[in-house]
C-alpha cells in the first residue's frame, strides 16, 4: 500500500511538472567549495554525489532539483583536513553521510540567470537555500553554474573549538557545475 | 663598494633583526608542524609563514646591502683553512636565509595553502596546486631548516670563539655594545 502510494505521488509529481529529470552527466559536473581560514581561501570537492535536475530553458520556472552529496568523499585540500571534516565536529559522516538539497521554485533574474530557492540538510538540520545560477546552452548539453555562500555554523559544521570563525570563517562558498543531457 | 672596519648600522640591525626573526621562526616551526590539525595549529602556521616571509624580505634588504659593501676584513691572525670556512658559511647563510623562506612560500602553494600575508595581503602563488611537489617541497624546507641549524651553530660557536678565547674584537663588530675603546 505504501509502495503503490510511493509510486503514484512519483507518478503525479512528474505530470504535474510535465517534465523529465534530465540525465545529469556527473563525470563532467564538480561541486567544489572554498573556505576561508585565517583569511586565506582554500579550495575542496566533494567527489561524488547524485543529481536529478530537470530544467527547460524556456520554462525554468517548472524546473527542479535534487542533490545527494556523499560527505565523506570530501576533499578539503590535505590529508589532515580530510580526516577532521569527517568527524563528529565536523560533518559527523557516520551518522549523517548525506547533504541534500530539495528545490521547491526555480525563478528567473533574467539575462540568462536564475535562482533556486530550497531546503538544504546537513546533519539533520535543515534550512532554506538559494542558489543564483546560469543557463547556457552548448552542443547538445545544458550547462548549469552558480555561486552561493552557505552558512556553515548553521547546520553545526565545525562545533567546538572550530566555531572560532576567526580561524575558519562562517560562510563557505559553495561553488556547483552541472552538465545536463 | 664601501668597505670599513666596523660592520654598518643597516648591516648590523638587519643581521640582529633577521636572527631573532629565524629563531622565532625555527621552533615554531618545529612545534607547530607535530601538532593535531586545530584552530591553533592553523594560526600558528599562519603566524610562522607571516614571519618567514618577513624574513625573507629583510634577507633581500640585507643582501642588497652586501652587494655594495665589503665586510670589514678578518683579522690577520685567521689561518687559511678558517677564512675558506668562514665564507663558506657566511655565504651558505645568506644563500638558506632566501631558500628556507622561498621553499616554504613554494610549498604552501604547492599544498593549496596560499600565504596571506598578515592576513591581507595575498602572495601570488608561484607554482600550482600538486601535492606530490608540495611533500617534496616540505622535505626540502626541512632539510635546509637542518642544514642552517648546523650552519647557525657552528657560527655561533666561532663567533664565542673570537670573543673568548682569541679575543680579537670579530664579535664587537656585529656587536658593537662590546666594544668598550671604539664605542660609536
Ligand atoms: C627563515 C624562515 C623560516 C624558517 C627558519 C622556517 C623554519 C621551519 C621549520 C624548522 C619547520 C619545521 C620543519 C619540520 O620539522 O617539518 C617549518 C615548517 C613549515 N614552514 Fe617554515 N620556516 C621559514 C619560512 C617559511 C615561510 C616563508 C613559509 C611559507 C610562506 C613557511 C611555511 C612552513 C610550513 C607550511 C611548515 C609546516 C609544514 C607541515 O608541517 O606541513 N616557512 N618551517
Amino acid at each position: 500500500m505504501i509502495r503503490l502510494l510511493a509510486i503514484l505521488s512519483l507518478l503525479s509529481s512528474s505530470f504535474a511538472y510535465g517534465a523529465e529529470l534530465s540525465a545529469v552527466q556527473l563525470d563532467k559536473s564538480t561541486i567544489a567549495f572554498v573556505s576561508r581560514q585565517m583569511n586565506v581561501p582554500v579550495e575542496g570537492i566533494f567527489q561524488q554525489f547524485s543529481a536529478q535536475i530537470s530544467i527547460d530553458p524556456a520554462r525554468p520556472e517548472a524546473g527542479r532539483a535534487r542533490i545527494e552529496i556523499d560527505l565523506a568523499s570530501i576533499d578539503a585540500g590535505s590529508t589532515d583536513a580530510n580526516d577532521e571534516v569527517k568527524g563528529k565536529s565536523w560533518f559527523n559522516t557516520r551518522e549523517f553521510p548525506k547533504a541534500v538539497f530539495v528545490s521547491s521554485t526555480v525563478k528567473s533574474l533574467g539575462s540568462g540567470r536564475f535562482e533556486a530557492l530550497g531546503k538544504m540538510t546537513i546533519k539533520g538540520k535543515t534550512q532554506e537555500a538559494r542558489a543564483p545560477f546560469t543557463l547556457k546552452q552548448e552542443k547538445g548539453v545544458l550547462i548549469l553554474d552558480g555561486t552561493f555562500p552557505l552558512k556553515r555554523l548553521a547546520y553545526d559544521i565545525g562545533s567546538g573549538v572550530w566555531s572560532d570563525t576567526s580561524v575558519v570563517a562562517d560562510e563557505v562558498l559553495i561553488k556547483f557545475h552541472f552538465v545536463l543531457k | 663598494m664601501t668597505t670599513s672596519a666596523r660592520y654598518t648600522f643597516t648591516a648590523i640591525r638587519l643581521h640582529w633583526l633577521i636572527a631573532f626573526l629565524i629563531f622565532a621562526a625555527f621552533p615554531l616551526g618545529l612545534y607547530m608542524s607535530d601538532l593535531e590539525l586545530s584552530p591553533l595549529k592553523l594560526q600558528l602556521i599562519s603566524y610562522h609563514k607571516w614571519l618567514g616571509v618577513t624574513i625573507f624580505l629583510l634577507a633581500v634588504a640585507r643582501l642588497a646591502w652586501r652587494a655594495k659593501h665589503t665586510p670589514p676584513p678578518l683579522p690577520e691572525a685567521m689561518l687559511a683553512w678558517q677564512r675558506t670556512a668562514t665564507h663558506a658559511v657566511h655565504h651558505l647563510l645568506y644563500l638558506l636565509i632566501i631558500a628556507i623562506p622561498l621553499s616554504g612560500w613554494l610549498m604552501s602553494s604547492a599544498k593549496g595553502f596560499q600565504t596571506v600575508y598578515f592576513g591581507v595581503l595575498p602572495l601570488p602563488d608561484l607554482i600550482g596546486k600538486d601535492k606530490a611537489l608540495g611533500d617534496i617541497l616540505k622535505e626540502v624546507h626541512e632539510l635546509l631548516n637542518y642544514g642552517m641549524l648546523g650552519l647557525v651553530i657552528a657560527h655561533v660557536g666561532a663567533a664565542l670563539k673570537h670573543h673568548f678565547i682569541d679575543r680579537d674584537g670579530i664579535l664587537a663588530r656585529m656587536l658593537p655594545f662590546l666594544d668598550k675603546e671604539n664605542r660609536p
